[in-house]
């Protein structure tokens, strides 16, 4: 089969903060393609190197071997400005500028680049994480947690992303809004063409939203797979150990549906 | 004290002097500390050594601070050439700049360290360069703090700079140290009201500022930093330097003698066409080096102050001696011309309460020998350090229960008071016979002679009409003449007379009226 070359490859990286090595920690570094239009969910315990890993990708963090390739290109080379604009990011901090309006948030990215993003481009960004176009004049401090998050998201896309990064975007989200988001998050992914790595802890929402689910452990990339294939028992311990929470949540509560059946 | 009212509508150009010394020390200190708190911000050990040395500066004390320049200009001369500026504005600006760095300092570095990690983040993930992070995102969310930082330095630096006066830079401090030192106390309170009012507009001012920037309210930042702004150009306007030759300056110490001669030359001056300018309330040492450098240009001296300081001697050759080698050295050194002696001593004595000296049985110096161990000595603030009292102690080998330091018009208050027993009088001081004090006799002429000098600047030196106008006054004054001044200037009762009044007194006394 001719593939198409990847979007994004991690080329034997490794990052070492100190005498801590966070990414590549088993030796020879964390090899893996990331194909266009693919929704991947990087997956793994607190302090298992994800973040690190995803944070190579727009050059918050340099790694101390390797490279990271996007479009075939070493990351590191690219202008920071530029980079970042062709990657979205968003984080779990959501980090919203408390000085700037809503629409003031969701231009900084081409601003930067010296455009003005037009108002009715804003409008269109908060349409599509379905915030009232009303909102762009409004103050971060006025919004509720999800909606801020919303505006995190929308400053993310303003540029015309072609990769969308996301680290615990979710993490501080209430279960209802929280859900919301990730539907929505996933739609926008189908419908504006993108390529998304998601890092998260909750493997239920990896398994909901990905199309691949790598597994991180203690810096090294220790499973990589499809949700259908972690659920039906693939992956090798870690992932397992991970993927079991939801099955068996899932379980308990299908058996809570169906209490007639024992009694009948 | 309802004179205050009278005297604030005078007290203008002090109030710009002192708005514009305070506006440049905040300005400059502000260059320097911001750049710092960045530079800071990014290095552990520059946010450490920088904030040490900023405290550092704060645990001298303000007057010495401001004091200590004088010589660094001084010795800086050797480089800058003799035109650097010794006295007046520039040592000011440079002792209050780094008194104010501290408080601007310390708030720019918290606030930069406090700045929410998710909000920076967030600056470098859409792709700003330092510079972008720096001027978009936290220069604006530290700016309530700094603010904050700069009200601070702004209250302090005002207080602060109304010690400017003893280094001869105009300032709301002028009328204080005079009316301190003539016992005036509505001067006094007159130039606290008006400084403590600037400080407090100050405050208010820049605490709207600092609200307009934490509430993001433009109308409030950009407002309060309007009137600001003017009230600083209003100052800068007031004190635009008018199209005129340099006045001749004439020097005062902060004791009441000295104001009243300086208006009694003053006065002489201006009669003879000249225009005059006073600094008031100067440290002694600074006056001596102002004069010879030209940055003032008359002062009155006394030969045994030149003759320990200046000479270091610590002989005493007998009175005409003295006043010969002098003149000739001031010649010599330092340009300076000694016009001649105006006629009186104002040399150091030891005064007693009569009832106190005749209770103990002491009459001469050499008395207090067995009784000074139960005595309390007091003196001005040099005056334990000064050789007159080192060869006075050693020649009798006098020594004293407790030595304490008081403000030359105070001493004569804590003599009557009982907290001293013995002071450092001066011979030519009214209160001498006002409060009937027995003056110890000096057997063995320890304590040199004190004639009161005239000193002309270098620039002055020359000037005809100058010598012409103060010639008169030399012989002219007698020590009855000047203690009935000194006293009609520190008397507290309804016979209080202004350092101006009692000149003009002094002149029709002594029969030098302006002609």
């Amino acid at each position: 089969m001719n593939s198409p070359p990847p979007l994004l490859r991690f080329d034997a990286v490794t990052c070492r903060f100190g005498a801590v090595t966070a990414v590549g920690a088993s030796g020879g570094g964390v090899t893996c393609d990331i194909a266009a239009g693919s929704f991947v969910a990087l997956v793994g315990a607190s302090g298992s190197g994800k973040s690190t890993l995803l944070k190579t990708v727009n050059t918050l963090v340099h790694p101390s071997e390797g490279r990271v390739l996007f479009g075939g290109e070493d990351v590191t080379q690219l202008k920071p400005a530029r980079l970042r604009r062709r990657v979205g990011y968003v984080f779990q901090g959501i980090g919203l500028f408390p000085h700037f309006s809503v629409g003031e948030n969701i231009a900084i990215g081409p601003r930067l680049a010296g455009e003005k993003l037009p108002p009715e481009r804003i409008a269109e960004l908060l349409e599509l994480v379905e915030l009232d176009p009303a909102f762009a004049a409004r103050m971060p401090d006025e919004l509720s947690g999800g909606q801020r998050q919303r505006v995190g998201v929308a400053r993310a896309l303003a540029g015309g992303p072609e990769l969308l990064i996301m680290d615990e975007p979710f993490g501080a989200l209430d279960p209802v809004t929280r859900d919301a988001l990730g539907r929505k998050v996933r739609e926008l992914h189908e419908t504006l063409g993108l390529t998304t790595v998601m890092v998260t802890h909750d493997m239920a929402e990896a398994l909901l939203l990905a199309d691949r689910v790598l597994v991180m452990d203690k810096g090294a990339l220790v499973a990589d797979e499809s949700p259908r294939a972690l659920l039906a028992g693939e992956g090798g311990p870690v992932a397992q150990r991970l993927a079991s929470v939801p099955r068996e949540q899932a379980e308990r509560l299908a058996a809570m549906e169906t209490p007639a059946e024992g009694g009948a | 004290m309802g004179d205050i009212w009278d005297l604030l509508p005078g007290l203008g150009d002090k109030l710009a002097a002192h708005v514009v010394l305070s506006a440049s020390a905040i300005g400059l200190a502000m260059l320097i500390a911001l750049p710092m708190a960045v530079w800071a911000d990014r290095s552990r050990i520059v946010s450490r050594l920088a904030l040490s040395l900023a405290s550092l500066v704060q645990t001298i004390p303000a007057l010495a601070l401001l004091a200590l320049f004088f010589p660094l200009l001084l010795s800086l001369r050797s480089v800058f050439g003799e035109g650097l500026p010794t006295l007046g504005f520039l040592p000011a600006l440079m002792a209050l700049t780094l008194y104010a760095l501290l408080p601007i300092l310390r708030n720019a570095v918290t606030a930069q360290a406090n700045l929410d990690p998710g909000v920076l983040e967030a600056a470098d993930g859409v792709g700003m360069t330092k510079w972008q992070k720096l001027t978009l995102v936290e220069a604006p969310l530290a700016a309530p703090f700094i603010m904050a930082g700069i009200r601070t330095a702004s209250v302090w630096t005002i207080g602060a700079a109304t010690l400017a006066t003893t280094i001869g830079q105009p300032s709301l401090g002028d009328p204080i140290f005079a009316g301190l030192q003539t016992q005036n106390w509505a001067l006094v309170l007159a130039g606290c009201l008006v400084s403590a009012g600037l400080a407090l507009a100050a405050d208010n001012l820049l605490w709207v500022i600092e609200v307009g920037l934490a509430r993001r309210k433009r109308g409030m930042t950009y407002g309060g930093m309007a009137i600001v702004l003017l009230g600083i150009v209003g100052a800068l306007w007031a004190q635009r330097p008018a199209n005129e030759e340099r006045p001749v300056i004439i020097a005062a110490k902060s004791f009441s003698e000295q104001y009243i001669l300086a208006q009694l030359i003053g006065s002489r001056l201006e009669a003879a066409g000249y225009r005059v300018e006073y600094r008031d309330g100067l440290g002694s040492a600074v006056v001596h080096s102002a004069v010879a450098s030209s940055s003032i240009d008359i002062s009155v001296d006394y030969t045994g102050t030149i003759w320990s300081n200046y000479l270091k001697r610590a002989d005493n050759p007998g009175r005409e001696a003295m006043y010969e080698t002098i003149r000739a050295w001031e010649a010599e050194a330092n340009g300076v011309k000694v016009l001649g002696r105006l006629g009186f001593e104002n040399a150091y004595a030891f005064a007693m309460r009569e009832d106190r000296a005749r209770a103990l049985g002491v009459t001469s110096l050499e008395d207090l020998v067995a009784v000074g161990p139960r005595l309390t000595v007091g003196g001005d603030p040099e005056f334990f350090e000064r050789p007159e009292w080192i060869a006075v102690r050693d020649a009798y080998g006098l020594s004293f229960g407790r030595t304490r330091n008081f403000a030359p018009t105070f001493m004569y208050n804590a003599l009557a008071s009982g907290e001293a027993d013995v002071i450092s009088a001066y011979t030519s001081d009214g209160r001498i016979a006002a409060d009937r004090l027995v003056v110890l006799a000096d057997p063995k002429g320890a304590l040199p002679s004190y004639d009161a000098l005239l000193l002309l600047s270098p620039r002055i030196a020359g000037d005809a009409g100058v010598l012409a106008a103060l010639q008169p006054l030399i012989g002219a004054i007698s020590v009855e003449a000047m203690r009935e001044a000194n006293f009609a200037v520190d008397r507290e009762d309804a016979g209080k007379l202004t350092p101006k009044q009692a000149a003009a007194e002094l002149a029709r006394k002594v029969g030098l009226s302006p002609e």
